[in-house]
């Protein structure tokens, strides 16, 4: 390796592999038009002549059959969504790109996706006139109410499947064994059975059935097309070791997906080309995920140690592999403004690791230390693993995962099993399906491989309160978005408030949800997925799609953002307007609708004098838990279309950004447009009383209610030096957990950070660092110190 | 319960390096010892004062309007206090929105202390932690410090008491009776050199040790160690010697001098009186350390 190449690259299993990671890493996304042209070409002259279920199944299968394939060198497992990895395709039927659309995402200035002129002028020519007024999109949108354009365009909300399918779906142990032979002879079984005489939807049923066989078999194609490819490969190949990794490559595309896989490496490769099936099928949200992968692995790799075929270093380079593979799948652009706007978009491929078994055992095994080792050595950006923390977890584990973390990768996150599984009870799932169910995404709790657990949007509850203020006027533009509720000056008391915005938060939820049910219908009617049908339990015993009611559980969920931006302003309008009268309403609203313009006086007053959440201060805690529950109650229970209902769950990901764009000044002092408090995390600075109190107050938060809360931490690298440091961590955890969080992750800050907030230590209040023998506030200390301690980390992330 | 008006500093929670596992730390205000490298120089005087930061000011004019003393004054770069004129009545504090005006102290009672010190049990219980009573001096307030011990005992509390040892031997003793665990400090073995470097000699503080010691209390001996001061070997020769006799020494934690308190005495309007020194060099601190172990089985450097 010469000197030039990272180090980081050099601690990989072996060369192979660093090899591979390199070039994943290195490797430009771009933007491939096949899938467009193949698609258009096969709709032109197929479309109309099935069923829609079938349709689909059939496209899939002639994608599988003429798509470009692709071995790369060294690899061991194989299969790409576009012709290379990195090549991204676009999904027509559901969104489709302009002309204009594929110059932006080849010249803007963040990472951009390569387009070739002549490529976006053969879509141009081609792809562009057909699927205009054809695809998804376009025809959502031209259904939707104007009070729901008005909310959207305010920022209150986002639509999931305005560019992509639902998805968010993470797989059980059934592929492991369960072949797609073994899929087709359950359909077919199951066609056998159907009832035409007592089931009104029996012939609805039977083409979802045969959809669902015909999109077993395409995958068996496409596995037998690389095993064709890399048998010929072998003949030409000189090198004797690769010749014959090719040539087991072949093998293990003969055995898998048709039949259950024997061994690890064919469990590998089984996973992966049904991961590839479904992103290749559609452009579900969040891709796929492979659930308790080490739980699923665990058998394989014993049988192949004792069976001699398989050592520790062996496994931990096909696990690379699969790590790699994940990597390589850069998630497809967007259209609009959005593809200028925002970066690479990357699909959220969670691994979950340790945890409980089926049987509620402790699942923590070998290869959850090999999973947590791999992701050590290559820290890419995907797949993220997450461990899964019960109280029948060793130490050794949370020990090992508390190594990685400190690396400052941002992952492993560290997930309750306990609440997990209790928040699938709540909601009425078997204790043995909540037990085999855990996170994906960022921290959705799901039923693996027996739910369609839906992501419907996030919902900015700050700006919610904002209209409560504003009497359903949208303080930025000045524009009636909501409902009256009326004018906060005639409020006499804080009570009135309360109920203003608990009556616009009900009425822009169910406004939300009325156009999601619509949507749903749409995906269910319009889209359905054969495929990802085939691998979750129980569509093909009730012949029903993906989309339609076909999984054993159903789950909308809406996520909240701005807890702690919402219940900060909420306490500082009791605080200061109502419980001291010191600062009337009116003298509140102009502040705010100035953007706090000549008050900065007040302005600091909101922002220091108020309770704010995450200091485990009842005053504004109880605050918290009540919008929390007025969010239940808004949410949870109400009807989606297949039959069950919509839930909660408490998260951001990035949009707090873009929603604390689309929101005016807050009371809690905090300027117009700037972000609001990210998951359910202390709005930045709030929190003064360092990570105890921050998770005391998270634990107020009745978090079983929910499907999922985030909570992000951060910490210096030098916080978590030593082994005795990881114990303190591992204690905080375990706190957090016993008092019934569901999620924490420990972003361990670059020097980036440190530099920003010296410029912000408004917004950085919180940030630890230890200081020789003690640790301190980054923002106290002086700047000559600050400096030390940015150098220090320097040197320490290196 | 005995509840004591008691003068504190600050209270920390989260501290991870003030004893074991996951702490709240409690700080008495009032030392009768002022080193040279105080880390914590606004816990040394037992009266608290107002003090400013003037670059915080927005210059509203709030603290003027409710200053009875008018001992402030609004110039362009910020305001200004005369420390002179100035009673120390807290209003300016409490009314400034930019939070400009600070207390070096405040007075509160056992029982809210002990409300704080309990928000953190579920960590104490989870990881082995507890209380730690640091300063200052927590013994010069012994009342206080009594009344507080046995509260958390009441709550089933780990406590751990850091002091300098210079107190009345029987309140120490007083105190080792509600104490799980002493963090002590040495900082130097000749009586003269202790006297230059912290204003009051050392007898009293190894009469205490050596009789801590021998009353079977848990012990660990914290060293401040400086360049020139005492890491020379002598003093290191005579650290050896006076622990190896002390039994209850459960380890020595070296602490490195370091700069970081030089912005705390700037913000007091204070001279850093050892601003000019450092800690000794790494091969020293191995050194020492490597005389120190036969005598101690577990030494850490930089606690």
């Amino acid at each position: 390796m010469n000197s030039s190449t990272p180090n980081r690259t050099e601690r990989c299993v072996n060369e192979r592999i660093s090899q591979l990671r390199e070039e994943s890493f290195t490797g430009k996304p771009s933007i491939s038009i096949e899938r467009a042209l193949l698609e258009t070409e096969f709709y032109r002259e197929n479309a109309g002549k099935h069923s829609l279920p079938v349709l689909r199944a059939l496209w899939f299968k002639y994608l599988c059959q003429h798509k470009s394939l692709y071995i790369g060198k060294g690899e061991l497992l194989v299969g790409e969504r576009g012709p290379a990895p990195k090549a991204v395709p676009t999904f027509p039927e559901l969104t489709c790109h302009s002309g204009e659309d594929l110059r932006i995402l080849n010249d803007r200035t963040m990472t951009s996706y390569q387009v070739a002129e002549e490529d976006i002028e053969r879509y141009e020519a081609e792809v562009i006139p057909y699927w205009q007024g054809r695809s998804m999109r376009e025809r959502i949108f031209s259904e939707l109410p104007e009070e729901w354009r008005l909310a959207y365009e305010a920022g209150l909300f986002t639509e999931f499947m305005e560019q992509r399918a639902p998805g968010h779906t993470a797989l059980d142990g059934t592929i492991y064994h369960t072949g797609m032979v073994d899929f087709q002879a359950k359909i077919a079984e199951r066609i056998a059975r159907l009832d035409y005489a007592a089931d009104p939807r029996a012939a609805d049923r039977a083409e979802q059935l045969r959809a669902m066989a015909i999109a077993c078999q395409a995958a068996i194609i496409f596995a037998e097309r690389h095993a064709a490819l890399a048998e010929e490969m072998a003949k030409s190949e000189t090198d004797e070791q690769r010749h014959r990794e090719l040539l087991t490559i072949a093998e293990v595309c003969r055995q898998v997906p048709a039949r259950a896989p024997r061994t690890f490496h064919e469990a590998l490769q089984m996973y992966w080309f049904v991961h590839l099936g479904t992103i290749s099928e559609l452009n579900g949200w969040d891709a796929m995920s492979p659930g308790h992968l080490d739980q699923h692995l665990h058998p394989f790799y014993q049988r192949d140690l004792a069976a001699g075929i398989l050592d520790r270093e062996k496994a931990k380079e096909l696990l690379s592999c699969l790590w790699i593979k994940v990597n390589n799948h850069t998630a497809p652009p967007k259209v609009g403004v959005t593809a200028k706007e925002s970066g690479t978009y990357n699909d959220f491929t969670q691994i979950n690791l340790g945890g409980v078994d089926r049987n509620g055992a402790d699942a923590c095994n070998d290869v959850s230390y090999l999973c947590l080792e791999v992701a050590d050595e290559l820290h890419l950006l995907q797949p993220q693993p997450s461990v899964h923390i019960s109280n029948k977890t060793p130490e050794r584990f949370l020990k090992a995962a508390s190594r990685v973390i400190r690396k400052g990768y941002g992952y492993p996150s560290v997930f309750n099993s306990e609440a997990v599984v209790m928040e699938q009870l709540r909601v009425g799932k078997t204790v043995e399906d909540a037990r085999e169910g855990g996170t994906s995404g960022c921290i959705e709790t799901g039923a693996f491989g027996k739910e369609a657990y839906i992501l419907t949007g996030y919902l900015n509850v700050p700006k919610i309160l904002e209209l409560a203020l504003n009497n359903g006027v949208d303080q930025l533009t000045g524009r009636q978005v909501s409902i009256a509720t009326g004018e906060a000056t005639d409020f006499t008391s804080f009570d009135q408030l309360y109920a203003a915005f608990a009556r616009q938060l009900d009425y822009i939820v169910n406004l939300k949800i009325r156009v999601n049910n619509y949507i749903e219908r749409m995906y269910a009617k319009y889209s359905p997925a054969p495929f990802l049908s085939v691998v979750i339990h129980d569509c093909i015993e009730k012949g029903q799609d993906y989309y339609d009611g076909g999984p054993r559980y159903n789950t909308n969920y809406i996520q909240c953002t701005g807890i702690g931006t919402v219940t900060d302003s909420l306490s500082a309008i009791k605080t200061h307007v109502f419980d001291e009268g010191a600062v009337t309403m009116a003298e509140l609203l102009a502040a705010l609708r100035s953007n706090f313009a000549e008050a900065e006086a007040l302005r600091l007053r909101l922002w220091n004098r108020t309770p704010f959440f995450g200091n485990d201060d009842d005053r504004a805690d109880t605050i918290m838990q009540r919008v929390y529950e007025s969010l239940f109650v808004s949410i949870d229970g109400k009807a989606n279309t297949k039959g069950s209902v919509y839930h909660l769950n408490m998260l951001s990901t990035t949009c707090h950004v873009y929603f604390g764009k689309m929101l005016g000044a807050s009371a809690n002092g905090r300027f117009a447009c700037l972000p609001s408090s990210d998951g359910t995390s202390p709005s930045h600075g709030a929190d003064r009383n360092g990570p105890t109190a921050v998770i005391k107050s998270l634990a107020k938060m009745d978090q079983l209610k929910s499907g999922g809360t985030l909570l992000n931490q951060r910490f210096l690298p030098s916080v978590l030096a030593s082994e005795q440091d990881l114990d303190k961590l591992g204690g905080l955890i375990r706190t957090y957990f016993t008092l019934g969080g569901h999620h924490i992750q420990f972003n361990v800050v670059d020097t980036r950070t440190l530099r920003t907030a010296q410029e912000h230590p408004d917004q950085y209040r919180n940030l630890l660092v230890r200081v020789a023998g003690y640790s301190d506030y980054f923002v106290d200390l002086d700047r000559e110190h600050q400096e030390e301690i940015i150098s220090r980390t320097e040197q320490e992330s290196v | 319960m005995n509840n004591v008006p008691t003068t504190i500093f600050a209270v920390k929670r989260y501290a991870l390096h003030d004893g074991p596992n996951i702490r709240t730390t409690v700080f008495f205000k009032g030392c009768p010892l002022a080193c040279a490298w105080c880390h914590n120089p606004e816990g040394i005087a037992f009266a608290s004062r107002i003090i400013t930061i003037p670059s915080k000011c927005i210059g509203c004019g709030e603290c003027l309007a409710v200053c009875p003393a008018a001992a402030l004054e609004l110039h362009p770069e910020g305001i200004r206090r005369n420390d002179e004129a100035c009673i120390a009545c807290g209003r300016c504090v409490e009314v400034c929105p930019a939070l400009a005006h600070e207390s070096t102290g405040r007075v509160v009672d056992t029982a809210q202390l002990l409300t704080e010190i309990n928000k953190d049990r579920p960590f104490f219980d989870q990881s082995g932690g507890g209380v730690t009573i640091s300063g200052g001096e927590p013994l010069a307030q012994p009342e206080a410090l009594l009344a507080l011990l046995h509260g958390c005992a009441g709550l089933g509390i780990h406590r751990v008491v850091d002091t300098s040892g210079f107190a009345a031997t029987e309140t120490l003793l007083e105190v080792a009776a509600l104490t799980d665990l002493f963090l002590f400090d040495l900082k130097h073995m000749d009586n003269s050199e202790h006297q230059r470097y912290t204003g009051v000699g050392n007898e009293l503080i190894l009469h205490n040790l050596a009789v801590l010691a021998s009353s079977g209390a848990a012990i660990r001996i914290r060293i401040p160690l400086l360049a020139g001061v005492n890491d020379g070997p002598d003093n290191i020769a005579a650290t050896a010697e006076f622990l190896a006799d002390c039994r209850g020494v459960q380890g020595v934690d070296l602490l490195p001098f370091h700069s970081s308190a030089k912005a705390k005495y700037r913000k007091l309007n204070q001279n850093f009186p050892a601003g000019e020194m450092s800690a000794p060099p790494r091969e020293r601190l191995d050194a020492i350390a490597a005389s120190l172990r036969p005598v101690v089985s577990d030494l850490t450097i930089g606690g």
